[in-house]
């Protein structure tokens, strides 16, 4: 499936990554040629073959409910980019 | 235009999303705290901050609480289930992503009995019931143009239960969300908190004219975090809605928010742009297996729900519907009520002091039943001396009052000093009616020229007055039957 | 002492040959003399080090020492070391100090190893050549005009180098066995979930594997030992007994079926190193292995299929890397969009931004069954094909690569770039344990001609213990894991 310019700024957008109009012509070439390499995946025959998500046909192990993390709150912060009063601070939210 | 005229014209549909959050002591995915109140990302972990690295690990007693949840919706728990990323960009989501279920819920199809105000029961059918983490909070107060995020939230264990669009109208929605309340908090799941946000609602809500079969364009009304908010707001979306297609207009998909204070919906700011939430199964976590015996296991841990016990009260009790359902609102009431029941062996007098006196009270104090000043063992042994005769409802009441005032241990201590023990005895009675006749001798031959039919009513006076002279004490029927018989003598 | 094997090290620690603080301030002075020209290390932690082996040797005076206590090695930048940069490679985390370590890196410091400092490697594990690094590329030691290979470079490199016995690498599509084969090294890729994941940063999380870099496959038996084991931090961790790796090390390979996949010799294959690779499969038949001719028929589709599944989980494990908690942020951000969009756009580089595109696009409505659902189900074919050799055979071998090391610079297109993991993606999409020896050197004769050429072994799920065996007795019957690169200071 081919992609485009549009596709490409579309998936950046998805993905907040910022992109200028030469930065998205070049991932738009970038891109054609790897999806052109990942649509011979259409030649193989999966008709009722279930997919795979984990390499192990292992499951779910469970945790007890117990409360095992004490407060760091000050570590963490310490390699925040911007705190104020135990917040983390971003550019105004508007709902 | 008026809602009732908009009903005649419109079917209105309904359909529930609800979050609640789960009572576990950590959260879904790590060993942090789930208390509530504390200060700002002090119960945010490594893994709740999503860390680069950190790895989640699923809380077993999340999954013992959503299965309960589903036992007590009837509802069918699947082997296998499995957890989604839902993909977007929020500052509230440390990791870019919400982990959810999404392909393999782990609670299938079940349906909730829900009671309406005039007694009557509806099913509302569950799609399905899936588990994830909750978001963190952004604080909108100023840091000098910025907005603060607090992740204490984050990772609160979820059970978002939906709903088929089977509600018809704010009524049926209102009872359906108290019928989830009740059985999450039997269940003790949930603390059903709805100010704090532990049960969150969203509404989904269409119309379409009567007999039409398809389904209107639908506006999703988020986070309406109470039972009245969700009744009103959904009168208002109905006129809204009405009014737009009467006039010709369409209804537009989008995200409304419930204003409580302007009692209005309005269309979310944020830019309309589609959603693609890119879900795919988690990488981190693997496939949950759920085999029979711990399903059985859950069941046997399960409490009798809110339908089974309106279901014996209404028979085996003899209550009406409406009392069934009010009673079983919440656990904590039902079983103060039955702690009542148990002492005084009365169910309707134990209903009707329960949801009038008691009640009436509590609600003037702004009290919860569990704060009752009155314990269900103090009410039980009033109700059983209305019972058994030793007092009447007047002393009854008394007793009440000074027991809501610590003024008194138990029924028996207050009756016994303030003398409102009833007196039963005939003799004593008798002396007393003979009395009132004889001071009142005006009122005396009233009644006896009086015709047959106004007699009931005359008689009054004279009960009055004996239970004055009883300060009363005295037992009313026998005092009306002594006094009938005596002034029928003197006909 | 620095070309020494760790096994040969800890015999000398042992004997009171040296002592942990000599070796390490031993290994400290060579990095700092040679690793300018190669590039290997992106941070040393020298006053750490030199702490943690007096530590160790403090420990040993007292007869407290285990058998790997004061043996250096060095992490992949990609493990999370409390109170060091953790880089990932990135710019992205060139200010991020991991407020944690990584399980695996707890594990070791409880053994006793010393970390010497954190590694090169390309940004967030994504290439194949190490040119992909915000710390820019690291040269091969055997001709500084070479690419060491990636993701894992700079352990790669470091190692043969003989700046460290040992390093920790990760395998996601081939990251430790690709370099391991350019740098002529031993590295293992364990199975999916033998080693824990925890605090190792995620480029795909259902690929992803950390394992051992070292001069010998007894060297990476005693990594793994103190490695392997289910961490309740991990849930894709599997709770299995992790046996002794060294203890059958010795068993002759009378009677090994060693299957040759048919797909690992065709086209595209550099005939120098299909010429070394049947050379080394003869050495085990001398040794009294039997050749079997197999077919894993969808190896061709491996590539596509991981160029898939990798990019989606990558797109979605990279999402929290948004300047809010950790990380770059861009300069005075005008909107919650700007934030996010600038401080990724400057905080990951090029081929990072394409895979996060990938793995966006390919997710997103409309594609998601073509493109994700269609690589999971050749991904189990894949397996499947495995699975159906191992029943034929007890290891499979071929080339870890198709050529030797290239030129800095040689592969500017991305999808030449990913068709060097021709022979090693297909291991991580199977799950299925996989290790590189060295098994020859090709090109001319000067010494700076010499490239090394890697054998890749493969195994069924948790075969590494026999693995290991294979790969050790080849390295008891030839010499090529003591071959070292022609570096400064050698002779």
């Amino acid at each position: 499936m081919a992609i485009e310019h549009a596709d490409v700024m579309r998936a950046a957008h998805l993905a907040r990554l910022g992109l200028d109009d030469n930065d998205a012509e070049r991932y738009v070439e970038d891109l054609s040629r790897i999806l052109e390499m990942v649509d011979r995946l259409a030649e193989v025959d999966t008709e009722g073959v279930t997919p795979l998500s984990h390499p192990l046909d292992a499951t779910q192990p469970l945790r007890a409910d117990e409360v095992t993390e004490a407060d760091r709150r000050d570590t963490f912060q310490r390699i925040a980019p911007a705190t104020a009063d135990g917040l983390y601070l971003v550019p105004r939210v508007v709902e | 235009m008026n809602q009732g005229a908009a009903n005649m014209q419109w079917e209105v549909v309904i359909g529930l999303e609800v979050h609640v959050q789960l009572s576990t002591r950590s959260k879904i995915f790590s060993g942090a705290s789930t208390a509530f109140g504390a200060e700002p990302n002090r119960q945010a972990c490594a893994v709740d901050l999503g860390l680069p690295g950190v790895l989640p690990v699923l809380n077993e007693n999340a999954v013992a609480m959503a299965v309960r949840f589903g036992l007590a919706i009837d509802a069918e728990i699947p082997e296998y289930s499995t957890f989604e990323r839902k993909n977007y960009f929020y500052p509230d989501l440390p990791k870019g992503y919400q982990t959810s279920q999404m392909a393999h819920p782990i609670i299938g199809r079940g349906e909730v009995e829900i009671t309406l105000p005039d007694g009557t029961t509806r099913t509302v059918r569950i799609h399905h019931a899936h588990m994830e983490e909750d978001a963190g909070k952004s604080l909108h107060e100023d840091y000098s143009g910025m907005s603060g995020i607090d992740l204490n939230r984050a990772g609160t264990p979820l059970l978002e239960i939906v709903s088929e669009p089977d509600m018809r109208s704010a009524e049926e929605a209102s009872a359906y969300l108290r019928a989830l309340h009740a059985i999450v908090t039997y269940l003790g799941i949930s603390d059903g908190n709805m100010a704090e946000g532990s049960m969150r609602c969203d509404v989904n809500i269409s119309l379409r004219p009567r007999g039409q079969q398809t389904l209107g364009t639908r506006a999703e009304i988020k986070n309406v975090n109470s039972f009245r908010f969700v009744e009103r707001a959904i009168a208002f979306e109905i006129e809204r809605q009405s009014e737009l297609l009467e006039d010709g207009g369409i209804v537009v998909q989008e995200t409304r928010l419930y204003d409580p204070d302007s009692d209005e919906t309005r269309a979310m700011r944020t830019k309309e742009e589609a959603n693609d939430y890119r879900y795919f199964p988690c990488p981190d976590l693997l496939p949950l297996m759920l085999d029979e015996a711990y399903v059985e296991h859950q069941r046997s841990l399960l409490p009798e729900l809110p339908s089974e016990k309106r279901h014996r009260f209404t028979g085996e009790l003899g209550l009406s519907a409406y009392d069934a359902g009010v009673l079983t609102a919440s656990r904590p009431l039902a079983e103060y009520f039955e702690r009542v029941h148990a002492v005084c062996g009365d169910a309707k007098l134990a209903a009707n002091w329960v949801q009038g006196d008691l009640m009436a009270r509590l609600n003037q104090d702004g009290l919860d039943i569990s704060e009752s000043p009155v314990s269900a063992e103090q009410l039980g042994g009033l109700l059983s001396r209305l019972a058994d005769d030793t007092i009447n409802g007047k002393a009854a009441k008394q007793v009440f009052a000074d027991l809501w005032a610590y003024k008194g241990e138990s029924a028996d201590e207050i009756i016994a000093a303030r003398g409102l023990k009833q007196v039963t005895d005939s003799g004593e009675i008798e002396a007393l009616c003979d009395r009132v006749i004889a001071d009142n001798p005006a009122q005396v031959t009233q009644y006896r020229e009086a015709s047959e039919d106004k007699r009931g009513k005359m008689i009054g006076f004279f009960v009055g007055q004996v239970m004055k002279a009883s300060r009363g004490t005295a037992n009313p029927p026998q005092v009306n039957a002594m006094l009938k018989e005596k002034l029928d003598a003197l006909l | 002492m620095h070309d020494r094997t760790l096994a040969e090290l800890a015999r000398g620690l042992a004997g009171g040959e040296f002592t942990s603080r000599e070796l390490t301030a031993a290994l400290l002075e060579r990095i700092e003399r040679i690793d300018p020209a190669l590039n290997s290390f992106i941070s040393v932690t020298g006053e750490q080090a030199l702490n943690a082996a007096e530590r160790a040797d403090s420990a040993r005076q007292q007869g407290k020492a285990g058998a790997l206590a004061g043996l250096p090695l060095a992490y992949k930048d990609i493990f999370c070391t409390e109170g060091v940069r953790t880089s990932a490679g990135s710019r992205m985390l060139d200010n991020f100090i991991a407020p944690y370590s990584a399980t695996v890196v707890d594990k070791l410091e409880r053994a006793g190893l010393v970390s010497l400092g954190k590694t090169n490697m390309d940004e967030f594990a994504m290439g194949s050549s190490n040119e992909n690094s915000w710390y820019g590329p690291v040269k091969n030691p055997w001709n500084s005009e070479l690419v060491p290979g990636g993701s894992s470079g700079g352990s790669a490199a470091a190692v043969a180098a003989g700046l460290v016995p040992a390093a920790l690498g990760t395998d996601t599509g081939g990251s430790i066995r690709q370099p391991a084969a350019f740098c002529g090294i031993t590295g293992l890729k364990p199975t999916y979930g033998r080693v824990s994941r925890y605090g190792m940063i995620a480029y795909a999380s259902s690929l992803d594997q950390a394992g051992p870099m070292a001069r010998s496959a007894e060297d990476c038996a005693l990594l793994l030992n103190a490695m392997a084991g289910h961490d309740p931090r991990d849930s894709t961790s599997v709770s299995r007994a992790v046996p002794d790796y060294s203890r059958e090390l010795d068993k002759p390979l009378d009677g090994l079926r060693i299957g040759l996949p048919a797909e690992y010799f065709g086209e595209g294959l550099d005939a120098d190193v299909e010429k070394a690779v049947r050379e080394a499969v003869k050495v085990y038949e001398s040794l009294g292995a039997r050749v079997i001719d197999v077919s894993l028929p969808h190896t061709g589709m491996a590539i596509p299929a991981y160029y898939v599944i990798a990019p989606a989980e990558a797109s979605s494990n990279l999402s929290r890397f948004d300047g809010v908690r950790f990380g770059h942020r861009c300069d005075d951000p005008a909107s919650l969009e700007d934030l996010y969009k600038r401080s990724r756009a400057e905080g990951f580089g090029e081929e990072v931004k394409r895979r996060i595109l990938i793995g966006t696009h390919t997710l997103s409505e409309g594609f998601f069954d073509a493109y994700y659902r269609k690589a999971q189900q050749v991904r189990r074919l894949i397996r499947q094909d495995f699975l159906d050799a191992f029943d034929k055979v007890d290891v499979l071998m071929g080339p870890a690569a198709p050529t030797t090391a290239f030129k800095l610079g040689a592969k500017a297109d991305p999808v030449q770039m990913y068709l060097q993991d021709i022979y090693t993606i297909a291991v991580n999409l199977a799950g299925i344990p996989g290790i590189s020896i060295p098994a020859g050197l090709v090109g001319g004769n000067h010494p700076t001609d010499h490239r090394p050429v890697g054998l890749q072994i493969l195994g069924p799920h948790f075969g590494e213990a026999h693995l290991l065996n294979v790969a050790h007795v080849y390295q008891q019957a030839t010499d090529w894991h003591q071959r070292r690169p022609p570096v400064e200071g050698q002779a």
